[in-house]
């Protein structure tokens, strides 16, 4: 029976190998995903055979019954979600796999060895898991909270207090501490391995609870990564070839991911995790000169509608007006008018990388019309308006000229290169970073103002009218 | 000289792993990026047989009761992994229409 169950195993990890490669082209992904998928219920049937499993019929029914539970639940939360909320998501589903990586450790640990039992190392092995899968749950609950905007968590201000770095070294030394006292000692004590987790737990919640929306993100790449080592660790506890090949190419690639994603933003993941922006910037940002001019969606759909070239920078504020249908409505039109509609991408806008692509995707966008920063920035000299939706500090000059923004350095979308630009933003405040973006005072430049739905489908109209 | 070997062979499965992680998602076009993290939070979800082996081993109440905890998270994580990921993938098309 092992023999067979390490064959679907190896089996197992091959087809999670072929199905991520798939996933990593856009013709050949959502055939990779499907890969993917055979995989794991090949893996989990053939696990009800697993020659460890030595319990009698009673755990068998515990163990439908959970995958009952916990799969009907996922699957409607899945199911039923809107695809702007996809990243917290994400992040739940990530948090569940961290929380049962740390399950598995104290299964492990509670086990009473008196003494004896398994080897030290993989004891620490265990404890290192539990560790990292407790603060991958605990952190990536609290990013849900945040991205789903419970009430709770709205304001990061009153998370933040001096002295908190400390506080949060403090409790993460103290959890390592006696992780390492329960693997040295080979110790099944229940008090002791329950505070251990209660620090783990209470440790990625700290690290989270202070960190901002935009930086949340980077966060989940993050906590993603933490699960994938947390669950390649169980891995080696148990002796699961496919927990260990699954998890370590988890944790190399979602570290690999988490640093893009960091390096897109300009910040380094420690910049993300231990400071804010208001301890960031060191002097006071450049006054912003000149003036706000708005225009009205009609006057902003002729602009359009005579234009050559268009190109729309889609931001955060689309997706949270749902706008992306009734956009691709309106470059439908466009495009029949002949104009060469293209989307440009910044590679941090919205909450993910590629949450942009995702939404568009949804409302029908051919993907050749949507182009990475690096494709089309030189493009922005040549095209009569570009439209920005809602984004806002990824398309902020500043990052080009002043040295005292915090968001210098940071690589933009060259909106301001373009004839015209118009911008559709509901207010007048500022974005992510509370900063004051020039580009919105530029003299090139229209403001739009108004619910992004409601814009877009005015302009709609407005192209409609001339017929 | 076995025990060595035993000692050892994990190590390089871990080296190799995550060479090949790195490798995977560093052709990845910007596009993709959600969706491939999406996906590799699906693959994290073989977790559940650990879970399903560590629960088959429980003995006390309190083992059977974390380790059906574990099933449940486990199974959570592999089944909303797949379905978000499938329902984001699924939209991805070309106007060319060459699909598959």
């Amino acid at each position: 029976m092992g023999y067979l169950i390490e064959t679907i195993y190896f089996l197992t990890a091959v087809v999670f190998i072929v199905g991520l490669k798939r996933m990593s082209h856009p013709t050949t992904a959502r055939s990779g995903i499907v890969w993917a998928g055979y995989g794991m219920v090949l893996a989990t049937l053939f696990s009800f055979a697993h020659p460890q499993i030595q319990a009698g019929p009673g755990n068998y029914f515990l163990m439908v019954v959970a995958i009952a539970i916990g799969g009907v639940i996922a699957w409607y939360g899945a199911k039923k979600v809107e695809m702007t909320a996809m990243p917290q998501m994400i992040a739940i589903y990530n948090g569940m796999g961290g929380g049962a990586a740390a399950a598995i450790a104290a299964v492990e640990l509670l086990k009473d060895h008196g003494g004896g039992g398994p080897e030290t190392h993989v004891l620490i092995m265990a404890v290192a898991g539990a560790l990292i899968g407790a603060v991958a749950f605990s952190g990536s609950v609290v990013a849900f909270g945040k991205l789903q905007e419970l009430k709770f968590f709205k304001d990061d201000a009153k998370f933040r207090f001096t002295g908190q770095q400390k506080v949060n070294a403090a409790i993460f030394g103290a959890a390592v501490v006696l992780g390492l006292v329960i693997a040295l000692s080979h110790s099944s004590n229940g008090a002791l391995i329950s505070v251990f987790f209660l620090l783990a737990l209470a440790f990625g919640a700290m690290m989270a609870l202070p960190i901002g929306g935009a930086d949340m993100p980077v966060v989940i790449s993050l906590f993603n990564a933490f699960t994938g080592l947390a669950v390649a660790l169980e891995g080696f506890v148990l002796g699961n070839s496919a927990m260990i090949i699954a998890g370590i190419i988890v944790g190399s690639s979602g570290t690999l991911l988490t640093l893009m994603m960091a390096k897109a933003m300009n910040r380094s993941v420690s910049n993300v995790l231990f400071s804010n922006w208001a301890a960031l910037g060191s002097g006071e940002a450049q006054a912003v000169t000149g003036s706000l001019k708005s225009m009205e969606p009609p006057d902003a759909a002729i602009q359009m509608a005579y234009a050559s070239k268009v190109i729309i920078v889609p931001g955060y504020g689309m997706a949270v007006a749902q706008a992306q249908h009734k956009i691709w409505e309106m470059c439908k039109l466009l495009i029949e008018r002949d104009v060469d509609v293209k989307f440009a991408i910044h590679p941090v806008a919205g909450r993910m990388p590629g949450h942009m692509n995702v939404l568009l995707a949804e409302a029908g966008v051919p993907y050749d019309l949507i182009f990475d920063m690096d494709e089309i920035n030189e493009e922005f000299s040549t095209a009569d308006v570009a439209l920005v939706i809602g984004a806002n500090d990824v398309v902020n000059p500043a990052a080009r000229t002043d040295k005292s923004s915090p968001i210098y350095g940071m690589p933009i979308l060259n909106v301001d290169y373009a004839k015209n630009v118009q911008v559709i933003k509901r207010g007048k405040g500022v974005g992510f970073a509370g900063i004051e973006n020039a580009l919105f005072f530029a003299d090139n430049t229209r403001m739009v103002y108004g619910d992004a739905q409601k814009v877009t489908a005015g302009l709609i109209q407005g192209i409609k009218d001339l017929g | 000289m076995e025990a060595v070997v035993s000692f050892f062979s994990p190590i390089y499965i871990l080296m190799l792993a995550a060479i090949l992680g790195y490798e995977i998602i560093g052709k990845v076009p910007v596009i993709l990026h959600t969706p491939l993290m999406s996906g590799t939070n699906f693959v994290h979800g073989i977790v559940l047989v650990g879970a399903m082996v560590a629960l088959g081993q429980a003995e006390t109440p309190l083992e059977q009761a974390i380790g059906f905890l574990a099933v449940l998270l486990g199974a959570g994580n592999a089944v909303g992994g797949y379905f978000v990921t499938e329902r984001m993938l699924e939209m991805f098309k070309s106007s060319k229409g060459q699909e598959k």
